[in-house]
Parts: structure tokens; C-alpha cells; sequence
């Protein structure tokens, strides 16, 4: 079942949020600083600001919060980026503060509860006090980590230089291992005078209070609840995730996902790399869908830059972006059906697709998995002899055939439809609230796609609908990512059709990029949900503040809301179904 | 191995039932059902997980190993594959699912991350590579491994297990108990229990 989005509303977000100015006077100002744009907002107006965004402007999607450290400015700063789910241009708006040890903002989470897991992560990383959350815990680190480790101002046990070439290995050429320079031949270090036999400090018992608020017993019958933790070593948390749920029963009365155990501190390895340095990185976001998380870091960058790829390279882009999506979601219907218990023979039929793709992509890039393929301004090499006509083939012959069969076995499967229809819904309403994005959002009847919302690259030339499902549960959630394979065979099949000849590259490949001072957010519609790239440039050759709007992580904020009320046992379907990959939770 | 491989004796089979006998060593008929029965941790901690799943689908295999029995439980499985990237919130879990396997048991840190930190190495929540902590029997480089490598370290594996000997080795002696590691504790950064005085005197050291 599939409707046609709507056509997106062109409309200026310059012209829309002056209507505000007169309220807010002297204290809402558009921010004037070359390379960016939007609007800077005192923190004492900033919730008021902020619900009248959403309730009179109707930009009720709050896509991104993170926060930058200005340090030579002496500036934090905090960055939201709202969207309308009707479509169209979004508003970004700031929040400045001194930078000091203690900094408070009021948070957002009573206006839009997406922001839940940003403020904790700004909190964790920056030192950012978000007055008025709910649950302002460190979420990637533990409890008790000493320092915010994303000012600029910290440095890690390692920590060589600021940027990247390091002097150290460069032009002599002799590595020297890191280790030979802590005096715990580790990654460690601690603060002065620490002492660790007074450790005495419990870094889960944040968690374990949060959980407990709910612990109050309504009806009085006295009956105790337990908590309950699932992970991270668990076959169904699809990685080193792990839940930690207050049970009454088997009836779930509180849910809380933690983080972290696979925080590889992509953003502070990613500020000390040159800009081209992380693509590679990009890859090991969402470690299934490599293509789509090098789209998105491109796109930024080339924004930037304000350089367009040649048409071949943007052919080629969507075509490679299309199959990761299709490959993604294939690994993603086949774990599903893992936690639902049809173990591992779902998941082999769809691994048998996925590694067609794969060859595809180790053709076309060098690697299976990580594919390190797009450049800023093109792509790294041409298509191979003879790739085309194995796309070609693979896409008109075999896949549609493939994925009706895999259809035609699940979706009217009784046990499918007995643990999916009616369980962990997310209502329409919700599911934008807690800035839910990708089938996700579309399962629940909001037929909100980047690629139609607000399109980059060449998707305005292809024929393509938006793929929704109107209950908002588990088996819509699965029937929604099947929906998008067949519409990204679609437009494989017609970018194959018109793709063009011509060079692959806007300009000669270099290996250090110029990007002009500035700020710029570049967004794709990932298999996952929104992935968006902010990214803020000095003029130097390493990117001041390298953020990824990550979009598993941020639709765990609606994976509490969607499983209380429910029994333990769906916990795991619910998850399955969110389609969650860690490295890009965890980052 | 056919039984021509397995007869190690010397003594002379006579050539009828030569397919079907075999004269050997205990430790030779005890390693090669060991090395053919490995069974794997249901254990993934990042990308290389990914890879080590269509290890085990239809095109590459393992069960041609003897190795598909994945266990998700570490008292039940003989190999920690380390498949990933090992993080400092992550260490103390894996330390305990270590000490938590049986003896005889095996470690394969699979791919750069696990052999040595990879890419994230200077990250403030990596470790530099799992053997800081745990003692690993094969490394295999790679970001992540194919599917290929993969089969290669667990062949190295079966290499070494049938190397081993019950005369030897440290877990059939008598007396010998298992050797817990100590688990590492989260404070302000990983506190390695080992290294309590080195840490207690700091840059002193």
C-alpha cells in the first residue's frame, strides 16, 4: 500500500520564522557569521521560541541537537535543526553560552521529546546541563568517566596534536607506538592523585534509580517488581546493546536502553582527521549500509564547498545507494525474523541476496562491507567492465522474483502476523514527537522521505512512491521495508536505463580538500531514517565540529514509549523492528 | 583425516581392513574430534560480527568446519571470536564472559580493532586490542576480515588444538584450576585490578 507524498512546500525559512522576530525582540537574531545561517536565541526564551516553532510555524519535527564548543570564542553552543514532516526546507536555531565548567540550558524534551537522548549525549560528551530533562544521565560514557570528553579542551590518553598529519609520523616515517608513551602502556589515564582502592563509586546506579521511579505500586497489592537486564551479550540485541526493563510480571512497566559499549568516539577521532580522512570512518557508522553513510558525509562536505558531481557520479551514487538500502534491509527483515524465533532460515534466504550485492560493491569499491567509495565531488573510480550488466541483471531478473519469495513465505506467515499486527505501535502522532525517522516513521502512516521531503542529488528524476503502512506495529514495520525494496528496484532500474557516459569526478582527485569557513548540514534518507552530517569548517584542513545525526540512535528514543505496557517477550521484536545497527547507535 | 592419516603406530595393518582400522595415539583421536567440534561464542561486538554471520550463512560455511554451533552462552562454547571493536564500557562484560567459558577455550581477536584498537585506537573508550586483557591464540588482521580470513584464523585454531597434547597442557594437570582475570572496574577511566599499585603512585612510577 502505497500513497504519493506530498508535493513539499517551497517556502523560505527566512521569511517564515520573521513572523517571530517582533515577539522576540533583541533576543532572537538571525546568526550573521560568514558560513552560516539560521537563528541565534537567548536561552531564557528558547523553550517559548521553541513551542511556538512547533505549535504556530508547524515545524513539528526536531531532527537534530547537538552542541559545539567554540573554545577560541570562549562560546558552547547548541544546535537544534527542526523540520516540518509536510515537507520543505527546515529552520536551525542556537543556543550560546559562556564556556564554563557548569553550563545550563533549559531542554527541549517537554516540547519535543526526540530530544531526549541528544540532550543526554550533549550532557555526556559536552557538559551541557539541560535544566528540566527528565533522565539527565551520561548515556555513551559510564557514570563517573572523569571529564566531557568532546571539549576541545580535553585530550585523550593518546592525544598527539590537534590535527591530523600527525608530525610524529610524518616525513620520517617512523610509527611509534602510542602504548610506548603511557606509562600504563594503555589508553588510560587518570586524574591527579587518584586513588583507586577508594573506588567505591557504583556506575549503575543511576540507572537502576531511573528505572525505579516507576516503581510505585498504583493498586497496592504489594507486589514487587524486578528489573530485568537483557545485554549487552545478548543474541538478540543485534549487538552490545542492552535493556534494562522494570517488569511487574511479565508486564513491562519501564524500559531504558543502554549505550555505549561500542563507542569508538567516532566525532572526536573525526575533528582530529582531515576532511577526506573520514570517509572511511563514515563506513563503520552503520556498518551495513556503508554507501548511504559516505552519501550523506559527501553531500555535506560538497555543500560546503559548492561543487555538484558530474551527472555520471550522481548515477552512479544513487544506484549504490539504492542497493544498500536493498541490502540493508534484506539483513534487516532477516534478523527480525530471527527474534521472532524463525531462526536463521529467513536470514539465510536474505543473506543469499545480500552477498549478490556485496559482490557488486566489492567490484565497484574494493570491499565487501566497507566500501570507502564516494568522494567530495564524485566518486573514488568508475564502474568496472562489465558491473553494469550484472546490476542490469540482478535487478530486472533475479531480485524482484527473489524478494516476492521471500514476501510471499513471511508476510502471511501466522506467527508473523500473531507477533507483529497490534504489537509495539507507534501512533502517528508519536512517532513524530519522538522525531522517529526511515520505516519507522513511514509505518506509522507519515509519508515523510528525504528523498521526496527535500530531495538531493537526482532523486527528483525518479519515479518512485513513498512506501507507508498505516498501523504503526511490528508487522508494518516489516511490510514497509519490503515495500522499499521493490521501490529502490524501481529506481536501480531506472538509473540503469539513463546513466550517462562522462568523467566520475567534478575536479582532479586531491588528497587535501579546501573547504571554506562555514557550517552545513547534509542530510539522506538512509535505510534507516535520516542521516544527517553537521559540519562545521575553520577554513582549516580538519572539520572543527564533525557531528552525525544518527539515525538508529535517535529512534531509540521512542523504543521505551513503545514496548511499556507490553510483555518482556516483545521487547526483542520491538527492537528487531526498530532495525538498529550499534555502531551508528553508539557511534 | 582418513584413517590412513590417523595411524600413527607403525604397526603393519593388513591392506583389507586398512580402511577401516587404525592403531594411534590418544591425543591424536582426542585433538582431531576436538578441532572438529569447536564450538564458536554467539558473541559480536561490531562490523566484523557482520562478516562472521555470512561466515556461518550458506556461502562460506563454517559447518564445513565442524564450527557452526554457535552457543550463545559462554559456558557452553570453547572460542571467543572478539569480533570488533573492544571499547572500555565493554571490558569488564567480555573479562567475565572469559572467565565464565570452560577450560579448554580459545580466544581469536578477528580484525584490526580486536588485534590492536584499528582505526579507533586513539578513541578515550578504546582499548588497544583485547589482548590487554585476555589472551588471545589467533589474531586476524583485516577491517573487517573477509569471510575468508575468517575460515583461515579458525583453521589456525584447529592447527593449534591439534598440537596440543593431554600429557602438557595446563588444564588436564593435577591441581590446576582455572585462572580468573581479574575483572576491570569503571571508575574515572579503566582500572586494571593488575595494575593497583602502578596506578596508586601515578606519574611517580
Amino acid at each position: 500500500m502505497t500513497t504519493p507524498s506530498p508535493v513539499p512546500t517551497v517556502r523560505s525559512s527566512q521569511g517564515d520564522i520573521s513572523v517571530l522576530t517582533d515577539r522576540f525582540t533583541g533576543s532572537l537574531n538571525p546568526d550573521k557569521r560568514s558560513g552560516y545561517s539560521g537563528w541565534i536565541i537567548e536561552k531564557t526564551h528558547l523553550p517559548a521560541f521553541a513551542s511556538a516553532l512547533r505549535n504556530e510555524l508547524g515545524y513539528d519535527y526536531l531532527s537534530s541537537v547537538t552542541a559545539v564548543d567554540y573554545l577560541p570564542e570562549g562560546l558552547l553552543e547548541v544546535v537544534y535543526h527542526a523540520y516540518k514532516t509536510i515537507g520543505g526546507p527546515g529552520v536551525v536555531f542556537k543556543v550560546q553560552v559562556p564556556r564554563t565548567e557548569e553550563v545550563e540550558i533549559p531542554s527541549l524534551v517537554s516540547i519535543y521529546p526526540g530530544a531526549e537522548l541528544q540532550e543526554r549525549e550533549a550532557w555526556d560528551l559536552f557538559g551541557i546541563k539541560f535544566t528540566g530533562h527528565p533522565d539527565l544521565r551520561r548515556i555513551l560514557m559510564w557514570e563517573g568517566f572523569a571529564g566531557h570528553p568532546m571539549r576541545k579542551d580535553w585530550h585523550e590518553p593518546y592525544y598527539e596534536e590537534d590535527a591530523k598529519p600527525l608530525k610524529s609520523r610524518w616525513p620520517e616515517g617512523h610509527p611509534v607506538m602510542a602504548e610506548s608513551k603511557n606509562i600504563y602502556g594503555n589508553n588510560i589515564a587518570y586524574p591527579d592523585g587518584f586513588n583507586p582502592e577508594n573506588q567505591t563509586f557504583d556506575p549503575e546506579k543511576a540507572l537502576y534509580d531511573a528505572l525505579r521511579q516507576y516503581s510505585k505500586d498504583e493498586i497496592g497489592l504489594g507486589t514487587d517488581r524486578i528489573i530485568v537486564n537483557m545485554g549487552p551479550q545478548h543474541p538478540s540485541t543485534h549487538g552490545v546493546f542492552r535493556i534494562a526493563v522494570l517488569l511487574d510480571g511479565e508486564k513491562i512497566i519501564n524500559l531504558k536502553p543502554v549505550m555505549g559499549y561500542l563507542h569508538r568516539n567516532h566525532e572526536k577521532i573525526g575533528e582530529r582527521n582531515t576532511f577526506i580522512m573520514n570517509m572511511p570512518y563514515t563506513d563503520r557508522l552503520d556498518y551495513l549500509s556503508s554507501m548511504s553513510n559516505n552519501f550523506g558525509y559527501a553531500l555535506a562536505v560538497e555543500k560546503l564547498m559548492n561543487i555538484k558531481p558530474p551527472e555520471r557520479a550522481e548515477y552512479i551514487r544513487v544506484i549504490m545507494a539504492e542497493m544498500t538500502r536493498i541490502s540493508n534491509h534484506l539483513m534487516a527483515i532477516g534478523a527480525l525474523l530471527n527474534d521472532l524465533g524463525a531462526y536463521f532460515t529467513p536470514m539465510l534466504y536474505a543473506l543469499e541476496e545480500r552477498e549478490l550485492i556485496l559482490d557488486i560493491f566489492e567490484a565497484v569499491a574494493g570491499s565487501r562491507m566497507m566500501c570507502n567509495y564516494f568522494r567530495f565531488g564524485g566518486v573514488a573510480r568508475d564502474l568496472p567492465e562489465g558491473t553494469l550488466q550484472k546490476i542490469k541483471d540482478l535487478f530486472f531478473e533475479r531480485l524482484p522474483r527473489k524478494i516476492d519469495e521471500i514476501d510471499h513465505f513471511l508476510s502471511e506467515n501466522e506467527i508473523i502476523r500473531a507477533r507483529g499486527i497490534g504489537q509495539g505501535v507507534l501512533t502517528a502522532e508519536n512517532a513524530i514527537r519522538y522525531s522517529a525517522a526511515g520505516p519507522l516513521l513511514r509505518a506509522s502512516g507519515i509519508p515523510y522521505d528525504i528523498r521526496r521531503a527535500e530531495p538531493y542529488s537526482i532523486y527528483n528524476r525518479f519515479e518512485f512512491d513513498v512506501a507507508i503502512r498505516q498501523n504503526g506495529d511490528i508487522y508494518d514495520r516489516l511490510m514497509v521495508r519490503f515495500e522499499e525494496i521493490r521501490q529502490s528496484i524501481r529506481i536501480v532500474q531506472q538509473a540503469i536505463k539513463h546513466i550517462p557516459d562522462g568523467p566520475i569526478m567534478a575536479m582532479k582527485p586531491m588528497y587535501q580538500v579546501r573547504v571554506p569557513p562555514g557550517e552545513s548540514y547534509g542530510r539522506v534518507e538512509g535505510p534507516k531514517g535520516e542521516l544527517g552530517f553537521y559540519i562545521i569548517s575553520n577554513g582549516k584542513p580538519n572539520p572543527w565540529r564533525y557531528h552525525v545525526r544518527a539515525p538508529s540512535f535517535i529512534n531509540l528514543t521512542a523504543f521505551g514509549p513503545m514496548c511499556v505496557g507490553q510483555k518482556v517477550a516483545d521487547v526483542v521484536a520491538v527492537l528487531g523492528s526498530i532495525d538498529i545497527v550499534l555502531g551508528e547507535v553508539d557511534r | 583425516m582418513d584413517s590412513n592419516e590417523l595411524n600413527v603406530s607403525g604397526f603393519a595393518i593388513p591392506p583389507d581392513i586398512q580402511q577401516q582400522v587404525a592403531i594411534t595415539s590418544i591425543d591424536k583421536i582426542y585433538n582431531w574430534g576436538r578441532s572438529a567440534s569447536v564450538w564458536p561464542m554467539m558473541f559480536g561486538l561490531a562490523c566484523c560480527a557482520i562478516e562472521m554471520i555470512c561466515a556461518a550463512a550458506s556461502r562460506y560455511d563454517i559447518a564445513r568446519f565442524g564450527m557452526e554451533v554457535m552457543r550463545p552462552s559462554p559456558r557452553q562454547s570453547d572460542l571467543m571470536i572478539v569480533s570488533g571493536t573492544v571499547t572500555k564500557k565493554m571490558m569488564p562484560i567480555i573479562v567475565r564472559l572469559y572467565n565464565q567459558m570452560p577450560e579448554p577455550k580459545y580466544v581469536l581477536a578477528m580484525g584490526a580493532c580486536a588485534s590492536g584498537g584499528g582505526p579507533f585506537k586513539e578513541g578515550y573508550n578504546v582499548v588497544s586490542g583485547v589482548d590487554k586483557f585476555v589472551p588471545v591464540d589467533v589474531y586476524i588482521p583485516g577491517c573487517p576480515p573477509t569471510p575468508q580470513a575468517l575460515l583461515n584464523g579458525l583453521m589456525k585454531i584447529q592447527e593449534k588444538i591439534r598440537g596440543e597434547s593431554i600429557k602438557n597442557s595446563r588444564w588436564y594437570q593435577k591441581g590446576a584450576d582455572m585462572v580468573e582475570i581479574p575483572i576491570p572496574l569503571l571508575g574515572p577511566d579503566l582500572i586494571d585490578p593488575r595494575n593497583m599499585t602502578i596506578i596508586k603512585n601515578g606519574e611517580k612510577a
